[in-house]
């Protein structure tokens, strides 16, 4: 049988207030264990939360964002449960009155489609601390600096249909955050937290199947494998007669599965009531448009701009806008250069690529948009072929200086002399007797591709530094003219 | 000198301000008292010596003609307040080693007001009772006769106030722990707006019923504490921005033309002839003052107490989920396991009232029971909101008793918890409607104390105070006190 995946995903965005949510405490990553924990954060006996307006800021930036209502009225509630890094026994939260109401985001899939994912809502709430078991034998650690910290938890709808969509989402409100500066996204560090909430269905079906969530997967590549092995365990399972028991699993990197965690009879209770220590939140038009002036270009803005602007494709546009750093870097070298497409291309073929490879960011990435510019501008005016251009290219990653000075202390020039193409091409010919015969002999049709052998040697000869459209022509004459 | 700790808080500020003797003497007059009656364990904690340095302190800035009226003037804290560098138990075991790093907002007005704080008053066990029996630190004495308690949460504010071992003292009101304790032993006792006075640093019970406040000797001496106690706090979110009036200017606006309602609710079969009668002799005072009595109705007043008894557990339930033995607080010694850390802990460490409300909060809260408690109990509290509303728009304040009767004997009923609960029935309405009571003597009945109660407006403390004050002009209720002193 045929099965569908219906996926919805909850994503926990740490938010990049200076301070916690509710109270004075810095939250920067990486500080002392409890360095960063106030007596609120701590839950002391008789201290009181006071709500930081930056949070509700942010969370109104990025309900215009995705076009949701704003909640007006947002209120907060208590969720209770015992855990040792949840210093007051309960979580401050939203529950039925989030600040964000539905609003929805659209991807560009792999095929160019474009597909609209609805978001429930989104609310605030505080984070816990972290629990450290390995660091003690026999003892569990509890660090409460993150206690605190601002979360906006962001609830899709079920209406992703694979990991690869799933993983699409979860880059367009990366890409949200990162363009509100909302939050630095960051999942190896925790910024950013995804729960997957996974069901399958025979294809076709409208009915939907029993759900299971995956808690905490902290990278895209971790959400794909985690949403495709739990559907191959779902689908394993209903194959062999039995049932999908609605339960909380964790995923294991290590073995590419997931695992039961507890399952709704050991779930908790969380006796969810209003905070009575916070007075509900009232938010005014001048509070709500006063964010809306603050809000940037949005990447879906940008890319329909980009294909308006620079001839591009969708799909290259969709690709260039996700990271607002990088979508700045393309946009300060096609308006400079002047090659839109051109950019385009070096930025995703070369810029992207190596940044994935080096897992580096494009702030200190050695080629910025000045130098990828400059060597734009030496294709153009064809003191580079696109072989050479990567040689420069190299040398730019190797920080060796300027692009005209490792043109020069390369000899990277390109040949255009005529008569000096004319000589290398005749020798070129002089050396292959027998080619030259066989393409003489062959019919038209199979000439193009034998002809491909002799602009390789020729640019081999020159050692990549001749124009190859010349040497196109010049093989070309000289092959015809002694048939 | 010795008897420097019978006077009134305005009568020890005149004492210091000419001169008559220093805050040392005043001070060490006080602690003398809290030595020699010990017995009635109204103080958890004395802070002896540093009441001293502090009173040593007024004196000097008094000499140099610096010292604000009320440095040097004894006061006394419920352990519930929290205090830098002075234990904070809560009148429980899971807190007696704890001692907090910030002083609550109340304490921290106090001291800059020059205030010398004495030490810190017992009471039920995280303000959950009415009786002061419920403290792990044993009950509190009723000073008029030390067979009875004292009322509670407030009992030790109360005690070591009617037994003169504090001119003021600050305690704490959820259902009724100012009004009750007040009534029981011949004090006045002030429950402010929710709002008026800052939570900061007051260990909850239920969020949004407990109010910080004062019981004193006279309703002069509360106006004075309540002018330093109230006001907006940042650290509290649910603070008022509400201006602070000057309560004690208001105290001789004339009561003429006041309107005063009695709730048919709080007047019916139930009350006691003996109470009737002393609440009649009330009512005659106040007439004869020009106040005109009208008959007011609180339909929804019968519903106050199922109310009051499923919200406050229910935020008490959430508030006490902290006490978890992790990071402060009494731990077991030897945990097998974290459930077993949690279970032991918190089993060792909170009473039996305690436990019994937060289990009955826990249940009002689970899911499926919700709606049938929580919801319901939150849509009857509305309703009685309502009804207050609408009765403040016929009269301008409203007069009741504070209790069914007078104090009942030690242990009497301990073993009654609904007994016990309904000895709150004429105080938690106003705590629910979020509004300002205040109680008051009004004579003995057998011997014991009796209080009224007035109940105004949000933010009409003030009337309250005016009224009260009136009444002690012309009675000496409020300065009857207890023998063997």
């Amino acid at each position: 049988m045929q099965y569908e995946a219906v996926i919805g995903l909850e994503v926990h965005v740490q938010l990049a207030t200076a301070s916690k949510i509710f109270s004075g405490a810095a939250t920067t990553f990486g500080a002392e264990p409890n360095r960063q924990a106030s007596a609120i954060d701590l839950g002391l006996p008789g201290v009181l939360p006071v709500p930081n307006q930056a949070a509700f800021e942010m969370a109104v930036k990025f309900g215009l964002a995705i076009g949701a209502e704003i909640g007006r009225h947002s209120a907060f509630d208590r969720k209770n449960y015992f855990y040792p890094d949840l210093p007051k026994g309960y979580q401050i939260s939203q529950f039925d009155h989030p600040i964000v109401k539905q609003g929805q985001v659209t991807l560009v899939l792999e095929s160019g489609e474009e597909k609209c994912i609805r978001v429930t809502r989104a609310h605030l709430e505080e984070d816990a601390g972290k629990s450290i078991h390995d660091a003690y034998a026999g003892m569990t650690g509890v660090d409460l600096n993150r206690a605190g910290t601002a979360l906006l938890e962001i609830v899709s709808e079920p209406d992703l249909r694979s990991a690869k969509e799933a993983v699409a989402y979860l880059k367009i409100i990366h890409s949200i955050i990162r363009y509100l500066g909302i939050s630095d996204g960051n999942m190896a560090e925790g910024s950013m937290r995804c729960d997957c909430n996974v069901s399958i269905r025979p294809a076709g079906s409208e009915t939907l199947g029993t759900r299971t969530e995956i808690k905490n997967v902290n990278s895209f590549r971790f959400v794909e494998r985690a949403i495709n092995s739990e559907i191959a365990r779902q689908i394993e399972v209903i194959e062999d007669g039995g049932r999908v028991i609605q339960e909380t699993r964790l995923y294991d990197p290590d073995r590419d599965e997931t695992r039961s965690m507890r399952s709704k009879e050991e779930a908790n209770d969380y006796r969810y009531f209003p905070d009575p220590d916070l007075l509900p939140v009232e938010l005014d038009d001048a509070f709500i448009e006063a964010c809306r002036a603050t809000l940037p270009e949005l990447p879906n803005a940008r890319k329909v701009r980009y294909v308006a602007e620079y001839g591009i494709t969708e799909y290259d546009a969709s690709v260039l806008v996700a990271d607002r750093d990088i979508a700045d870097y393309f946009e300060a070298v096609a308006n400079h250069s002047g090659q839109g497409k051109l950019a385009a291309n070096w930025v995703m073929g070369n810029v992207l690529s190596e940044l994935n490879q080096t897992d580096g960011s494009i702030a200190d990435f050695p080629v910025q948009p000045a130098d990828l510019t400059a060597l734009i501008g030496r294709i153009t005016d064809q003191t580079l072929n696109s072989k050479t251009a990567k040689t420069v290219f190299e040398g730019l990653m190797q920080r060796e200086g300027s692009v005209d000075a490792i043109i020069a202390a390369r000899g990277l020039v390109q040949v255009t002399d005529q008569g000096a193409i004319e000589a290398l091409v005749d020798s070129v010919l002089a050396q292959n007797p027998e080619q030259v015969a066989n393409y003489r002999a062959a019919p038209e049709e199979k000439r193009g591709k034998m002809l491909g052998f002799f602009v390789g040697q020729t640019m081999k000869a020159s050692q990549g530094k001749a124009n190859p459209q010349q040497v196109n022509a010049v093989l070309l004459a000289k092959l015809q003219s002694e048939d | 000198m010795s008897d420097l700790n019978a006077l009134s808080l305005v009568a020890q500020m005149d004492g210091l301000a000419t001169g008559a003797f220093s805050a040392t003497e005043l001070v060490q007059a006080h602690l003398d008292a809290v030595d020699r009656h010990d017995a009635l364990n109204a103080f958890i904690t004395v802070t002896a010596d540093l009441a001293l340095d502090t009173a040593a302190q007024a004196d000097a800035a008094r000499v140099r003609g610096e010292a604000s009226p009320l440095a040097g003037i004894p006061i006394a804290h419920k352990d519930l307040f929290c205090t830098e560098g002075v234990l904070t138990t809560c009148g429980s075991r899971m807190l007696e080693n704890f001692v907090a790093p910030y002083d609550a907002e109340v304490v921290r007005r106090c001291q800059a007001a020059g205030f010398s704080m004495l030490g810190k008053l017992n009471l039920d066990e995280f303000a959950m009772g009415s009786s002061n029996e419920n403290s792990a630190f044993g009950p509190v004495r009723n000073p008029w006769d030390r067979s009875r308690v004292p009322g509670g949460s407030s009992g030790g504010s109360a005690a070591a106030v009617a037994a003169r071992l504090t001119p003021l003292a600050t305690a704490t009101d959820t259902g009724g722990s100012i009004r009750q304790p007040a009534a029981f032993t011949g004090t006045c006792g002030l429950k402010p707006t929710y709002g008026r006075v800052s939570r900061w640093g007051m260990v909850a019970y239920a969020s949004s019923l407990d109010q910080g406040g004062l019981i004193a000797r006279s309703a002069e001496d509360l106006a004075i504490g309540l002018a330093v106690i109230a006001g907006h706090d940042a650290k509290d979110s649910t603070s008022s921005r509400e201006v602070v009036p000057n309560y004690r200017a208001a105290l001789n606006s004339p009561c003429q033309g006041l309107r005063i309602g009695l709730p048919s609710a709080f007047f019916d079969a139930r009350m006691s002839d003996a109470m009737r009668q002393a609440l009649e002799t009330v009512k005659q005072t106040l007439t004869a003052l020009g106040a005109e009595l009208i008959e007011v109705e609180l339909p929804h007043l019968t519903h106050a107490i199922p109310a009051y008894y499923v919200i406050a557990p229910a935020e008490a339930s959430s508030n006490l989920s902290r006490f978890d033995g992790v990071r402060f607080g009494h731990r077991v010694a030897d945990p097998q396991d974290l459930t077993d850390l949690y279970t032991r802990s918190r089993g060792e460490g909170f009473g039996s009232e305690v436990k019994r409300r937060i289990l009955i909060g826990t249940y009002a809260l689970s899911e499926g029971y919700y709606d049938a408690y929580y919801k319901k109990a939150q849509q009857i509290r509305r309703l009685i909101k309502q009804d207050f509303l609408q009765a403040f728009t016929q009269c301008d304040l409203l007069l009741g008793p504070t209790t069914p009767g007078t104090a009942f004997a030690i242990g009497a009923k301990q073993d009654d918890p609904v007994a016990m609960y309904l000895e709150d029935i004429y105080t938690v309405a106003t705590n629910l409607a979020g509004l300002p009571g205040g109680s008051f003597p009004a004579g003995l009945l057998d011997g014991l104390p009796v209080g009224y109660q007035l109940m105004a407006p949000h933010f009409a403390e003030a009337r309250i105070l005016q009224v009260a004050h009136h009444v002690q002009q012309v009675t000496a209720w409020h300065q009857l006190q207890p023998e063997g002193l």
